[in-house]
């Protein structure tokens, strides 16, 4: 198994040089000279020579980029224009808004989208199948947008259950800190959970109609027993790595989701860095996510390793 | 002396886009205790679907459209109270497929006796340790740690025997058990089934496609032809003396069975569709013996001693 582990790490690392050198060029991408952009036009004539020589832009290129990969190794992002603060240290003040957003948000995605394809598939062509296909195109569908605002206007302002936007106050109790989460959490959960409900539906009804489950039927066992033991088990292996692909997509979808609720996660500290011209903060913020991005897919990978036992016997003992 | 399976008029209707059809289509047949059955047929004539109706495990689509099955003097034929796995159990073709693949086969077999039986781990696992080494499979208490994908074929099949023969069944259903397997362990497969059959009180319905696997281990063969029987008689007699067109064209294509060096033949023609069957005799389109009738009217049964027969040169005969 470790083995397994350490031969998963050692692939990921091309794709992190990958990332590390898209996100170099992008930074070269910009037109005209990035130490004069990055200073703005007021900067003076000395700072900006301080500035391209602390950059190493005045050095070729591959060689600013061995100076860029060391610094990014180092976890040193580079230092925010606007905040004038380092970019990984406001990133990860903001982390802890967006991970707990994105986990709410897989928390709903999975208990309401596992429940749902199961009973859709064991209803197979009966109305409750039709209702949980089309409601899963629609939750695929919805632009997080617009069913943030409708979500807003329901429970906030016309119930008045739930707070509108913000985050809670922890002295205030738990109750308005977790308050402050429930609709953005549903908001960017309800994509995930068409995807998992219909990604789930079609894994059973595979397995429903496999050779083992006739098998366990010829059994003679109960048949809860049946649906539980052999039918679901199988058919959630394959939904495990959906749900993991599913993290990707929800911190991706957190940026709209926190701009709409006025949640001071990563994604609205990148909104906000795109719309006063930080690259600095962008760049470092786009290559954080893809990192982060890249190893929570490799954490999925690993734990499917687990649960899979063909990989789990081929690795035993190593 | 009551048989113990009983299958009375069996039809079985399929639903599918293409309009329904019946198959099998009005079978009768027993199988006494002790006795092994052998159910020959070509592919498609609906043996496994006959095998499925007895278990109680027909699909979706299908159901019992007319008919009843006795089993153990108790009417089984609506699949509730079914008493499979328990006093009846099934092999099945694949053995890869028939397995769960993310399930260590020792779980897969205790299951059974901790279910049905009510015994606890520790004497489920016993007994199942003593039923694989029986079947032939080394270092049980070894194996049942593994998962199906690192089993051979042969040891999958000997696995699927031993979760069948768990609960010492009255009746095993075996669906072409070795269709799927090479042939030398075709052969260690079919060695263990003739032990099985001398070694233990179960009666078994064998089933395949092929008329010579089926003559090595049965005591009566029952020949099915596109849903419904032309023929059941004891194996010997059989072969002696094929009563009706279609079994004879059968022993004919069997290679060096009746006479060394005969040559290989094949009935001519195909199986017909079941949407549409032939009227009167569904094999007359293939026999070369038909007579006017055929066409036009399906034989009846003709018992002819031991044995029976469905086909319009025996009408006479029988009575
Ligand atoms: N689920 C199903 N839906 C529709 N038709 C089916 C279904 N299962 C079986 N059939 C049809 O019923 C007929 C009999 O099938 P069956 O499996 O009993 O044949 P068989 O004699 O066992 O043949 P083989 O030697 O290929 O196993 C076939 O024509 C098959 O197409
Ligand atoms: S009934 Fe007629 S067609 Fe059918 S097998 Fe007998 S002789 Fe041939
Ligand atoms: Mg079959």
């Amino acid at each position: 198994m470790g083995k397994y582990v350490a031969k998963r790490i050692i692939q990921v690392i091309p794709t992190l040089f990958f990332v590390i050198l898209t996100a170099f060029l992008l930074m070269k991408l910009i037109p005209g000279d990035p130490a004069m952009i990055l200073l703005g036009p007021q900067a003076r004539a000395e700072d900006i020579a301080r500035f391209r020589q602390q950059l190493g832009l005045d050095r070729p290129l591959p060689v600013q980029f061995l100076i860029y990969l060391k610094r990014v190794l180092t976890g040193d992002l580079g230092t925010s224009l606007v905040y004038r603060q380092s970019v990984l240290s406001l990133i990860l003040e903001r982390l802890p808004v967006t991970v707990t957003l994105s986990l709410c948000a897989l928390v709903i995605a999975v208990s309401i989208g596992i429940p749902a394809g199961v009973m859709a598939a064991m209803k197979h062509n009966s109305f409750i199948d039709l209702l949980v296909t089309i409601l899963a195109l629609m939750g695929l569908s919805i632009p997080i947008f617009w069913f943030g605002m409708m979500l807003i206007i329901v429970f906030s302002l016309e119930l008045g259950w739930l707070p509108a936007v913000g985050l809670g106050d922890p002295t205030k109790g738990l109750w308005d800190v977790v308050s402050h989460f429930i609709l953005p959490s549903l908001a960017l959960g309800i994509l995930s959970t068409g995807t998992i409900a219909r990604f789930t539906r079609s894994s059973m009804l595979e397995v429903l109609n496999q050779d083992y489950i006739r098998t366990a039927y010829a059994k003679g066992i109960r048949r809860s027993l049946i649906l539980y033991r052999h039918a679901l088990r199988n058919a959630l292996v394959p939904v495990i790595t959906v749900i993991g692909l599913q993290l990707g997509n929800l911190l991706a979808g957190a940026v709209l989701t926190e701009t709409v609720f006025a949640l001071p996660g990563l994604g609205k500290l990148m909104v906000d860095g795109i719309f006063r011209r930080d690259y600095m903060l962008v760049q470092g913020e786009v290559l954080f996510t893809a990192i982060l991005y890249i190893f929570v897919n490799l954490a999925v990978d690993i734990a499917y390793a687990f649960i899979n036992p063909k990989i789990r016997q081929t690795y035993r003992g190593v | 002396m009551n048989p113990l399976l009983l299958v009375e008029d069996l039809a079985v209707e399929f639903k599918t886009r293409l309009g329904k059809f019946y198959v099998p289509d009005g079978v009768t047949f027993s199988v006494f205790e002790g006795e092994c059955v052998g159910l020959v047929g070509e592919s498609g004539s609906g043996k496994s679907v006959t095998a499925l109706a007895i278990m109680g495990l027909l699909p979706k689509n299908a159901r019992v459209a007319r008919g009843r099955i006795l089993f153990d003097g108790v009417d089984i034929t609506s699949g509730n109270d079914h008493p499979r796995g328990k006093k009846m159990s099934m092999v099945f073709q694949n053995p890869l497929n028939s397995l769960n693949p993310n399930m260590k086969i020792g779980q897969q077999l205790c299951e059974v006796l901790e279910e049905n039986f009510k015994m606890s781990k520790e004497e489920a696992r016993k007994r199942v340790i003593e039923t694989m080494t029986k079947l032939g499979i080394p270092e049980a208490e070894k194996m049942l740690e593994r998962y199906p994908f690192e089993y051979s074929g042969g040891m999958r099949q000997r696995a699927m025997i031993a979760m069948a023969m768990l609960c010492e069944p009255k009746l095993l259903i075996a669906d072409e058990p070795t269709t799927a397997l090479d042939v030398t362990i075709q052969a260690q497969i079919m060695r263990l089934f003739k032990q099985l059959k001398s070694s233990s009180r179960t009666s078994i319905l064998f089933i395949s496609h092929d008329l010579s696997v089926v003559s090595q281990i049965a005591d009566r063969i029952i020949v099915m032809y596109a849903g419904k029987i032309c023929e059941i008689s004891p194996v010997k007699q059989l072969f002696e003396d094929p009563l009706h067109p279609y079994t004879q064209g059968l022993i004919a294509s069997v290679p060096d069975l009746k006479k060394k060096g005969s040559k290989l033949r094949s009935i001519e023609g195909n199986v017909p569709s079941l949407l549409d069957p032939p009227t009167g005799c569904r094999f007359h389109p293939r026999c070369n013996k038909k007579l006017e009738i055929c066409t036009q009217h399906e034989p009846d049964e003709v018992q002819m001693k031991d044995r029976i027969v469905k086909c319009w040169l025996y009408e006479k005969a029988g009575i």
